[in-house]
């Protein structure tokens, strides 16, 4: 247990939902099972504009959800938050845990310093105010896997508060258009995990790992809804939404959920939620429906964390002793809106690939990598490494780290496509033999394959007039002046030529044959 | 008369010797339900080991081979620690307390876990799963002869005195000869308190200077390791040993130089503050005459003594009684049937178990304390009680510190507002009342943190211990005990006679200080 946490409490934000016909699924009636990728473009909370502005149809009320999100993110730490006791992911249950893990009596928690430079460098990317002295708190309840009856978190006066993240979202028919957001960020704060419960249904037994450390990414997400100027809605929440995926449909759920109770003349209850993923929709958490009183008291066994800057440094102060949250600054890596940025400067990169690129672990690096062996137009290396090379991994579900396409490679094909050695689709072919994994690099490929393109324009030519001689009728067509009987020639002398000749060159071949 | 002896005059005893000693008295006073547990074989074998060390002149100090007893609230590596509760009957925990350890570490003999009130919550140790200690006061010449005076007194053994507590076992353990020095926590008075009954030097440290970690908590911001022992001289070497950081404790700190006690000479440049709002209705006339005395001495020496105002001293103990049950709210979450010692047989429900389990678990007062401090913690009363205590708590420790900036060194003040009293006499009030009687003195300097010790004075008309109380600056911990060693040698404390009750076996040890221990080598 004790895995150390971070907590983020984004602040409730608001956006406007119309009720109006086709666009929207927020229509009178009970919501159904699923929802549109629109609906869930406009609620999720990396895509919710703050006010969509569409405008009522008269007669209609117009509602105003507020959404405000508890995300619990692992520290990536050696050991625990208040114990020496390590943190490895898939270890055997409870092999990693300590006297104080285990919450034998008489045990104290020790801060872990790594831990509170990560809040620090975490405060700092999301422009929080750091405050210079936080304090612990002990929050009460009775859980099997929360084996000292409380958990230690940052209640009254947390470790960075007031920070906001700006992000983009893709919007207008297009989808290509970015539109900037900005999301605010009440407090970030150090806490304490709990144990995990395993359910043994059919022994009735629970059985319990106190070794935290997996479940990376946890998300509450608190939803009202009400009427733009009147009084905020009664809130339910959602509890332990583990991926974007569900977290957008259960926000979306929930909306409508409110909006249809509350149409039909119900009421909302202030009561916790689970989100069942097969069904996909909210359920109420009878366990819990009790109203919990937490009994925050201060934690008297860890004095309050002070942090430092250069102004307030002590001199003389061991560096070991201290944490100086200036020096953390200067260790920060580029914040993505940054790389972001610089990825459409240097590159004339679209922001959404910008976007893309960052979203998905290691691919940036992957991309550069290209980019640094390669002739290519960076837009063609883009396109390449969003289009076929990323929907190659998706479709086998596999992260960057495991491509069997290393960046050299896919670099060397796309310098033989730059230099025309190769036709479009003989690169995708040749991308399809890499992903292969046979150990042959792009030109031992395209020789095999006798992929290259035909550089003997006679022989070109040859196919050219054949082809011509053998479709009369498509010959008369184009000049007839159908500007579409061209291309049928042109697919026609690929196929003879086993799509290796330059279908620009058997152009010109053909204009220059048929206007003789 | 204050018991001095040159090393070896008893002839030189080996440390096995000693221990055998020791542990022939334990079982001899088995009676006065001292110790829990006697860790016979483990003190038998560090003996040995101690043995080796002096026989290859590789002593690893004044404690080398010193029979000690530890409160059964600090955690003993192999062997049962129970806070005196039934939740925690059979628990053995895999780690020592880092005070342990550290006497361990010196060579210290460990006899045994000494009996307290439950969890240490009360003043008399009488609350406690293995039944109340009796005070070896109770079988002193001293008091037997004043009691044959008094026709009224009954004979025989039905009106034996309480110890006072929590931490009684070892008062009495140290009291009947069984060790040299016992380890008690002290959280509201409980080392000072039962000192103050049993005729010994009950110091409390600075909150800080002693290390917690191992100690089953009461209240973690006040709970600090008590050392009771016969001299002062002797507390100070227990405290050389205990003081300083511990990694594993993030609110102890780190000293800088040794802890060496000096015998102070004069007392002319030394100002003692005598807190007028400690002169309260209550206090026994015999209590009150001595502690005037006691600063009629100082100021007959040279010493400034001056009056001085702890304004706020009367909403100390109730102030004191919300922030300690709040805690021990939060404290006793844990003790929930789960991880480690008491279950019940139900298990319809994980509630229920909870419910069975902490029921049968523990006590009325621990129970009761964990009520009352749930109520404090709710949302709609933390502020009214929680807060409100907590700005108490400062306006306190604030007092203090104004009267030592005032130029006052230490604080003299009564420990306790009576003599030990018969346990048929004790419990005749509830938990509650007592321990608010009894910490009266001795809990605000919990809540400021500072350090504190109970001087034995003189007997009481009775023939029964009393002992006033010196408060020092914040970690002046050493500043104190050399005005406390200093007072010790003036009053003349009288050695408890024993003699009828344990057959002269306590001669070697008797008059003894454990600093002129003469081992053989």
């Amino acid at each position: 247990m004790a895995a150390p946490m971070l907590r983020w409490g984004c602040r409730g934000r608001r956006w406007a939902l119309a009720c109006v016909d086709g666009g929207s699924c927020h229509r009178r009636g009970a919501p159904t099972g699923s929802t549109s990728n629109r609906i869930r473009g406009q609620s999720s909370v990396a895509q919710q504009p703050l006010h969509t502005a569409q405008k009522p149809r008269k007669g209609e009320h117009k509602w105003a959800a507020v959404v405000g999100l508890e995300i619990h993110a692992q520290i990536s730490s050696n050991s625990k938050l208040f114990s020496g006791s390590q943190v490895r992911f898939s270890a055997p249950p409870n092999s990693l845990v300590s006297f104080f893990d285990a919450s034998l009596p008489g045990t104290l928690p020790v801060l872990n310093r790594r831990c509170v430079e990560a809040a620090v460098m975490t405060g700092l990317a999301l422009n929080c105010h750091i405050n210079k002295k936080s304090l612990f708190d002990r929050k009460h309840y009775f859980y099997a896997d929360l084996p000292a009856g409380y958990q230690i978190t940052q209640h009254r006066l947390p470790i960075a508060v007031n920070g906001s993240l700006t992000y983009g979202i893709s919007a207008g028919k297009e989808c290509g258009q970015v539109i900037p957001k900005m999301v605010r960020v009440k407090q970030i704060q150090l806490e304490q995990d709990s144990g995990k419960s395993l359910h043994d249904d059919l022994r009735s037994q629970t059985l319990i790992d106190l070794n935290r450390a997996e479940g990376q990414l946890r998300v509450d997400a608190n939803i009202s809804v009400h009427h733009p100027g009147e009084p905020l809605g009664v809130r339910t929440e959602v509890k332990n939404l583990n991926s974007i995926r569900f977290l957008a449909k259960a926000i979306d759920y929930e909306i409508q959920r409110q909006i249809s109770e509350l149409e039909n003349g119900g009421e909302i209850l202030n009561e916790t939620r689970s989100f069942h993923e097969k069904l996909g929709c909210t359920v109420s958490m009878r366990d819990k429906e009790a109203k919990q009183d937490y009994r925050f008291m201060p934690e008297p066994n860890l004095p309050p964390l002070l942090l430092y800057d250069a102004t307030s440094l002590p001199t003389g102060a061991d560096p070991q002793q201290v944490i100086n949250i200036d020096q953390i600054r200067e260790t920060l890596p580029e914040l993505p809106s940054v790389t972001r940025e610089r990825l459409v400067q240097q590159y004339g990169m679209l922001p959404e690939h910008s976007f893309t690129l960052l979203n998905e672990v290691g691919l940036l690096e992957f991309f550069q990598n290209v980019m640094k062996e390669t002739r290519a137009e960076p837009k063609k290396v883009t396109s390449w490494v969003l289009n076929i090379f990323l929907g190659y991994l998706k479709q086998e579900n596999l992260a960057v780290s495991e491509s069997p396409v290393t960046p050299s490679a896919l670099a060397e094909l796309l310098d033989l496509l730059d230099s025309r050695t190769i036709s479009s689709s003989a690169a995708k072919q040749v991308f399809e033999e890499l992903w292969k994994r046979e150990g042959k690099t792009p030109g031992q490929i395209v020789s095999e394959k006798q992929l290259e393109l035909m550089q003997d324009r006679g022989a070109l030519e040859q196919f050219c007039y054949s082809v011509m001689k053998d479709h009369p009728q498509v010959v008369m067509d184009v000049k007839k002046g159908n500007p579409r009987a061209i291309n049928k020639l042109i697919g026609l002398v690929r196929k003879a030529t086993l799509n290796r000749a330059d279908p620009a060159v058997i152009k010109e071949i053909l204009e220059k044959q048929l206007s003789s | 008369m204050l018991g001095l002896i040159s090393p070896g005059q008893n002839g030189q005893i080996t440390p096995t010797e000693l221990c055998q000693k020791c542990l022939s008295l334990i079982k001899k006073t088995k009676f006065l339900n001292a110790y829990i547990t006697v860790s016979e074989e483990v003190a038998l074998k560090q003996a040995e080991e101690s043995e080796k060390r002096y026989k290859n002149g590789q002593s690893l100090g004044d404690l080398d081979g010193i029979p000690i007893a530890v409160k059964d609230n600090f955690s003993t590596s192999g062997i049962e620690t129970t806070c005196a509760s039934n939740m925690l009957k059979g628990y053995v925990p895999p780690y020592n307390a880092t005070v342990v350890q550290k006497l361990l570490d010196q060579g210290a003999l460990l006899m045994g876990k000494t009996n307290l009130d439950e969890f240490a919550m009360g003043s008399g140790s009488t609350d406690g799963v293995f039944g109340p200690v009796k005070n070896p006061w109770s079988y002193s010449k001293q008091y037997r002869e004043k009691r044959k005076q008094n026709p009224h007194s009954e004979s025989g053994d039905s009106d034996w005195l309480i110890t006072g507590g929590s931490s009684g076992g070892s008062a009495a353990a140290v009291s009947a000869f069984t060790c040299y020095a016992a380890l008690g926590s002290d959280t509201g008075g409980s080392t000072r308190n039962p000192a103050a009954h049993c005729g010994l030097v009950g110091f409390k440290p600075s909150y800080g200077l002693v290390s917690r970690h191992g100690l089953i908590p009461l209240v973690n911001s006040m709970d600090v390791p008590g050392i009771l022992t016969r001299y002062v001289d002797d507390a100070a070497i227990v405290l050389g040993v205990l003081a300083g950081h511990d990694p594993k404790d993030s609110t102890t700190v780190p000293i800088n130089k040794p802890l060496v006690l000096s015998s102070l000479e004069d007392v002319s440049k030394l100002c003692i503050g005598i807190p007028k709002e400690y002169l309260v209705p209550e206090l026994s006339s015999e209590i009150q005459c001595l502690w005037s005395r006691a600063a009629d001495l100082f100021e007959s020496e040279g010493a400034k003594v001056i009056e001085v105002s702890l304004p706020h001293t009367s909403y100390s103990i109730v102030c004191y009684h919300v922030l300690c049950t709040s805690e021990v709210a939060s404290n006793m979450a844990r003790f929930d049937g789960l991880q480690y010692g008491h279950r019940c047989d139900i298990d319809v429900s994980t509630e229920a178990m909870y419910a069975a389990t902490r029921r049968e678990g523990f006590n009325d007062v621990v129970r009761g304390r964990i009520l009352s401090g749930n109520f404090f913690l709710l949302k709609e009363n933390y502020e009214n009680y929680f807060v409100k205590a907590q700005k108490v708590r400062r306006l306190i420790a604030n007092d203090f510190v104004n009267a030592f900036n005032s130029g006052v060194d230490v604080l003299l003040t009564p420990t306790t507002l009576s003599e030990a009293v018969p346990y048929l006499e004790f419990i005749k009030e509830d938990n509650r009342t007592r321990s608010a009687q009894d910490d009266i003195f001795t809990q605000a300097v919990n809540m400021a943190g500072l350090p504190a010790v109970n001087i034995p004075i003189a007997l009481s008309n009775q023939g029964l211990p009393i002992g006033l109380q010196f408060i020092g600056r914040a970690f002046c911990d050493q500043q104190l005990l050399t005005v406390a060693k200093w007072f010790e040698k003036q009053v003349q404390f009288p050695v408890i006679q024993l003699q009828e009750l344990v057959d002269n076996c306590s001669a070697i040890l008797e008059n003894e200080k454990l600093a002129s221990v003469s081992l053989k080598q």
